[in-house]
């Protein structure tokens, strides 16, 4: 593997460690197991494209595509807490219509962003090569991310949120409005989800309808890659592996696909991405039969 | 002070398995007192409970806790006037945060919860002394997670736990009935310790006579939804468990036919 196609996995891990934090939030912080991811990270995407197109400073089009995506997180929160709809249909829901949202916004299947100033315009041409750059600034995003996710989640706003996901009914008896948590965290979550579709669109050039299948999986194996690596130690440590875990699946899959000795194609990448979650799933397990 | 006045509460309204849960409860615990709820099963003792903590609405009635008409609110919307310890220790404390961070939950019971640190160093130091008081060794724990502590340990965070908000109602749901007899009477212990020291309005379900008889100022007996037996002071010091049963049985007049109830 060069070392472009290294740092290119670094930063495309980088970008969709957002993802993997939005779906920490959801799955494992609120217990609420929400696909859509899957629709909100290339409504980030769409949204930040059109913007940027539109002459949109590129920044406020990323906030933008956070709202949208904090919308999308509401509606799934409201299909379940208002309308009782179990919540992984009520997600399902908020994700197939998403995919005709998403074509509305941008009009066509996708949006191309050649020549268009995004967030990283300024910082290339500083002297450091533009391999360095993409996921030297993607990093530094994370790390804001990452600390104000760990310093809200070790709140009191954010013990509410924790204690929903958990023990909803000693959350309740605690004072704590169970349903006005779900909408917060599906928020939360959506956004950061289409916060990583935002930068995907800046860092790659374009936003495409169909970049969004499978955003779940990959969000997920970060999550468990992370478990996996570093345990269960509180909540900074967890953070930190669903970054790790992004990061490394990136590069797993680019090593997988590089090994001419494995014979694998571009097209295999969904079956090598199977692979490798089923395999962070089965670890764990092997682990303690080995120690036991 | 709690009161209920009235109290209806019907279970599955319309369909063939229609339950008078309560039916008409009037029940007024003073402040500062503490009256224990016997009853055999289905006869309406943890659903009073529940009206009283908000997880069951009467449809009709009226439901006091200190000056406030709570009838219509929530469970979440009253808990800043209400603490309560569960029957099972699992459900009154959250497995997945450690022992401070439960007490940090607890400690802004019914306040709002801003974006500031849950833990900071005079909160740690508050709870590590509130849990050193339990002689339980846990003030050496206090980062562990709850999950890794007995069902006895975690009714005595929880007790903890109710007292940290400052509310003044108590309710108690046979918070030991899920104990081994060594730890239900430390945790006993430490309710009467507390519930005194404190001076709680406390509510106690219990399924053991001699703990309704031997805790508290008032014992009260439901049955059938209905309150039919209403004992304190002098009357109450002289009753036996075997007086309870023969009252039980002249007021009902009916046979007892429930070996609950006679689990001393």
């Amino acid at each position: 593997m060069s070392q472009i196609a290294l740092w290119g996995a670094v930063e495309l891990g980088l970008v969709y460690a957002f993802v993997a934090v939005g779906v920490f939030l959801a799955f494992r912080v609120l217990d609420f197991p929400d696909l859509t991811v899957d629709g909100s990270f290339p409504l980030g995407a769409a949204v930040t494209a059109v913007l940027i197109i539109a002459g949109v400073n590129p920044w406020l089009a990323a906030c933008v595509a956070m709202v949208a995506g904090a919308a999308a997180g509401i509606v799934t929160a409201m299909l379940n807490v208002r309308f009782k709809i179990l919540n992984l249909l009520a997600s399902i829901l908020t994700m197939i219509a998403l995919f005709s949202v998403n074509l509305r916004v941008m009009g066509k299947p996708n949006v191309a962003l050649i020549n268009a100033d995004t967030m990283l315009s300024p910082f290339f041409g500083l002297g450091l090569r533009e391999f360095y750059v993409r996921p030297l600034f993607i990093g530094i995003l994370v790390l804001v991310a990452v600390i104000v996710v760990w310093r809200f989640l070790e709140s009191d706003a954010g013990l509410a949120m924790r204690a929903t996901g958990a023990n909803a009914r000693m959350a309740r008896a605690q004072g704590v409005d169970t349903n006005r948590q779900i909408y917060l965290g599906m928020a939360i979550s959506n956004a950061l989800v289409a916060f990583g579709g935002a930068l995907f669109a800046q860092t790659n050039g374009f936003a495409d309808v169909t970049s969004g299948v499978g955003t779940i999986v990959v969000g997920l194996a970060a999550v468990i890659i992370g478990e996996t690596l570093l345990g269960a130690r509180g909540i900074l440590i967890a953070l930190i592996g669903c970054v790790l875990g992004s990061i490394l699946y990136r590069i797993a899959i680019q090593l997988a696909l590089s090994t001419d000795m494995l014979g694998l194609q571009a097209s295999d990448l969904n079956f090598v991405t199977a692979v490798l979650v089923t395999f962070a799933l089965i670890l764990p397990r092997l682990r303690r039969g080995g120690a036991a | 002070m709690i009161s209920v006045k009235n109290i209806q509460v019907v279970f599955g309204k319309g369909t063939p398995l229609q339950k008078q849960a309560l039916n008409g409860v009037d029940l007024t615990i003073e402040q500062g007192s503490f009256v224990t709820v016997i009853g055999s099963n289905g006869a309406g003792k943890s659903t009073l409970l529940g009206v009283l903590a908000g997880d069951v609405l009467p449809s009709a009635g009226q439901v006091t806790i200190g000056k406030t008409d709570v009838t219509r609110k929530g469970t979440a919307a009253r808990a800043g006037l209400v603490a309560r310890v569960f029957q099972d220790p699992l459900t009154g404390s959250c497995g997945a945060l450690s022992i401070e961070e439960n007490l940090a939950l607890a400690a802004k019971r019914g306040e709002k919860r801003g974006l500031m640190a849950a833990l900071g160093p005079k909160r740690r130091e508050h709870f590590r002394e509130r849990i050193a008081e339990l002689n339980l060794g846990l003030e050496n724990r206090m980062g562990d997670r709850m999950d890794l502590l007995s069902g006895g340990q975690r009714q005595a965070v929880s007790l903890v736990m109710a007292t940290l908000a400052g509310s003044e109602v108590l309710l108690l749901d046979e918070h030991t009935a899920a104990l081994d007899p060594g730890m239900a009477e430390f945790v006993m212990n430490l309710t009467q310790k507390i519930v005194s020291e404190r001076k709680l309005t406390t509510m106690m379900v219990t399924h053991s006579m001699r703990q309704a008889l031997d805790y508290g100022h008032r014992t009260v007996m439901l049955h059938g939804g209905e309150i039919v037996l209403d004992v304190a002071g002098d009357s109450r010091k002289e009753l036996q468990v075997e007086d309870l049963i023969a009252m039980f049985r002249r007021i009902r007049g009916q046979t007892l036919d429930d070996d609950a109830l006679l689990i001393g």
